[in-house]
């Protein structure tokens, strides 16, 4: 009895510390759906007098739309081209017998190491060469190639035992038909867990837009916020809506996901 | 027993050692396997092997060609002329680029406490609470957010005249609060504070993985010999959990080299450079003052910094890690 006071006790006051901790989300909110005027308001007071919906209406009257469809198109576009080409990478590291395998898995993890903007300067060189530099395509390759997705799925893959693998090859099963119908189907938590993270990475990418993209109207929604912070004169109610506008569809899939999501990282360890 | 080994050769125990009749066909049909193993191989690892070596390998060597060279963007590929190791010597005595490592320094020294609060944190969410899920989503959801999002938020939480925190400081009786990202000594601070905020998530959700592992037989055994929470957290919890201590010393460095984004939007490495890091200044001088050779000389110091840091902390895990 004591020892489950005890405990009901540490559970509110975690929940006390979780609410402070959650304040710029809370206030964020609160702020999208006040009047200007309440925004700086003290004591905070968080239930706004009258409800502003049409914070939300003003703010995606604008450019917005466009650059949530941009947005949505690259995202969706890097996170199937990323878990295909890391699945594949990953089962060849793990089930197939090659010459050189390791040395070359050993090279690829090695460039994980590398902050992407040590080699922003080549990299805009040869985009600007190979007519990618500015085109949407340019930015989802970008972020197509993933050293960690496919270091996380091949962990997976090392577990599934070989006999699965050779008892396919003994009914005659090319490489490629095992990949697709042995494989895959016995790691799918974990592909399913990867692509979830690379949307959300890819979702939130700010430095690559940033660099790669020019024209307004390729603009995704982490750049158009910040522009629209610059240029929205101070308007935080509108900021705010606009801010809570980007996060919430990561919010949505988050929630929806989260048992892939935080099993996933426990395991792998894996960090955007 | 016949009939059953022919099955298991079809169907179940593939992995059975071939059968010793016929060896020399099979020898022979194994080796144009093992060649059509290897094509497969390399096909399924091309896509993202080409993609690696297009896209980083070869500009990390342009980067290590550049930085020698005393090229101007905008200038043609022709103007380029080599300067040896005038952009290195430069580097030394540039006060920006030494303070910006210094910055990088004070994020480094900012990991321990991040892992720190989350082992705390994920003490008392492994055994102490109801509704365990519930806070780790809670503390997760920074780490999924935008930080563009939450660069743009905290500008406000921040805001030296009217923002909530200083409000709140000022009612519990601070006169003058700090100024936040206003003030040069004060904006590095804030930095680390939104650092530590938005990576414990991830510390946290590691660290409770790495203490379900741990037999509560043990704490039971340390209970019996009297130990109090304290003997336990340093002789039971932080002894086994090193080995995840570790890794998150290890991705927490290498990650505090990679905070760019939040610089950008939140400071731009000001007021005056004060929070200005080694990839922002690499930043600033290729894409707003167009040097690509000196940015270029910048990107392979870090780089070189990160390739010690990684040795030192390799050599390291051999003294400080319990397996």
């Amino acid at each position: 009895m004591k020892e489950k006071l005890t405990k009901i006790t540490i559970t509110v006051i975690m929940f006390i510390i979780g609410l402070v901790f959650l304040m710029p989300f809370l206030w964020m909110l609160s702020a999208s759906l006040k009047s200007e005027i309440e925004v700086f308001a003290y004591p905070i007071q968080w239930i706004p007098n009258e409800w502003r919906w049409d914070n939300y209406a003003q703010v995606w009257s604008g450019d917005f739309p466009l650059y949530y469809w941009n947005s949505i198109k690259v995202t969706l576009a890097t996170t199937f081209i990323s878990v295909t080409v890391s699945t594949m990478a990953a089962y060849g590291f793990s089930k197939i017998q090659f010459t050189g395998r390791n040395i070359i898995f050993l090279l690829v993890l090695a460039t994980f190491m590398i902050p992407a903007q040590a080699i922003l300067v080549p990299q805009f060189m040869l985009y600007m060469y190979l007519d990618l530099f500015d085109t949407h395509l340019g930015l989802i390759l970008l972020n197509s190639f993933s050293v960690l997705g496919t270091f996380m799925l091949r962990q997976f893959f090392v577990g599934i035992h070989d006999d699965y693998i050779a008892s396919a090859k003994i009914d005659g099963a090319g490489q490629f038909t095992i990949f697709r119908k042995v494989a895959v189907p016995l790691v799918l938590p974990a592909i399913s867990t990867y692509a979830i993270l690379r949307f959300i990475w890819t979702w939130n990418d700010y430095q690559g837009p940033l660099i790669f993209l020019r024209s307004d109207h390729l603009s995704t929604i982490q750049v158009g916020i910040a522009r629209f912070t610059s240029m929205s004169g101070e308007i935080y109610s509108l900021i705010m809506a606009g801010t809570m506008s980007a996060i919430l569809p990561l919010l949505i899939i988050f929630f929806i996901g989260q048992k892939y999501v935080l099993e996933g990282i426990a395991l792998g360890g894996v960090k955007g | 027993m016949e009939l059953r080994k022919e099955n298991n050769e079809n169907y179940v125990q593939p992995s059975q050692s071939p059968e010793p009749e016929e060896p020399p066909k099979k020898k022979k049909r194994s080796m144009k396997m093992q060649t059509k193993e290897t094509w497969a191989g390399y096909l399924f690892i091309s896509p993202m092997v080409i993609g690696t070596t297009v896209l980083v390998i070869i500009p990390i060597l342009m980067a290590i060609i550049v930085s020698f060279t005393d090229w101007v963007f905008i200038q043609g590929i022709g103007e380029m002329s080599f300067v040896g190791l005038d952009n290195y010597q430069r580097l030394l005595s540039d006060d920006i680029f030494l303070r910006s490592v210094r910055n990088n320094a004070w994020l480094i020294a900012a990991v321990p406490v991040t892992m720190f609060f989350s082992l705390i944190l994920a003490i008392i969410i492994n055994k102490h609470v109801y509704m365990k899920s519930f806070f780790k989503i809670v503390y997760f959801l920074p780490y999924i957010s935008s930080i563009v999002a939450i660069a743009i938020v905290f500008q406000l939480l921040f805001h030296p005249s009217y923002g909530p925190i200083n409000e709140v400081l000022m009612t519990i009786g601070i006169e003058n609060p700090p100024r936040w990202l206003a003030d040069s000594s004060w904006a590095l601070v804030s930095v680390i504070i939104i650092t530590i905020w938005t990576s414990i998530g991830f510390n946290l959700i590691i660290y409770l993985a790495a203490l379900q592992n741990i037999s509560l037989e043990l704490y039971e055994a340390a209970d019996m010999d009297g130990a109090n929470i304290f003997k336990k957290f340093r002789h039971i919890t932080v002894p086994l959990v090193s080995p995840t201590t570790f890794f998150l010393l290890i991705t927490g460095i290498v990650y505090s080299f990679k905070s760019f984004e939040l610089i950008v939007v939140l400071t731009s490495g000001g007021p005056g450079y004060s929070t200005s890091v080694i990839v922002y200044y690499l930043y600033e001088q290729a894409f707003e003052y167009l040097r690509s050779g000196y940015s270029s000389a910048i990107s392979i110091v870090l780089l070189l910094m990160l390739f010690i840091i990684t040795a030192i902390q390799w050599y390291g895990q051999k003294k400080w890690v319990n397996y």
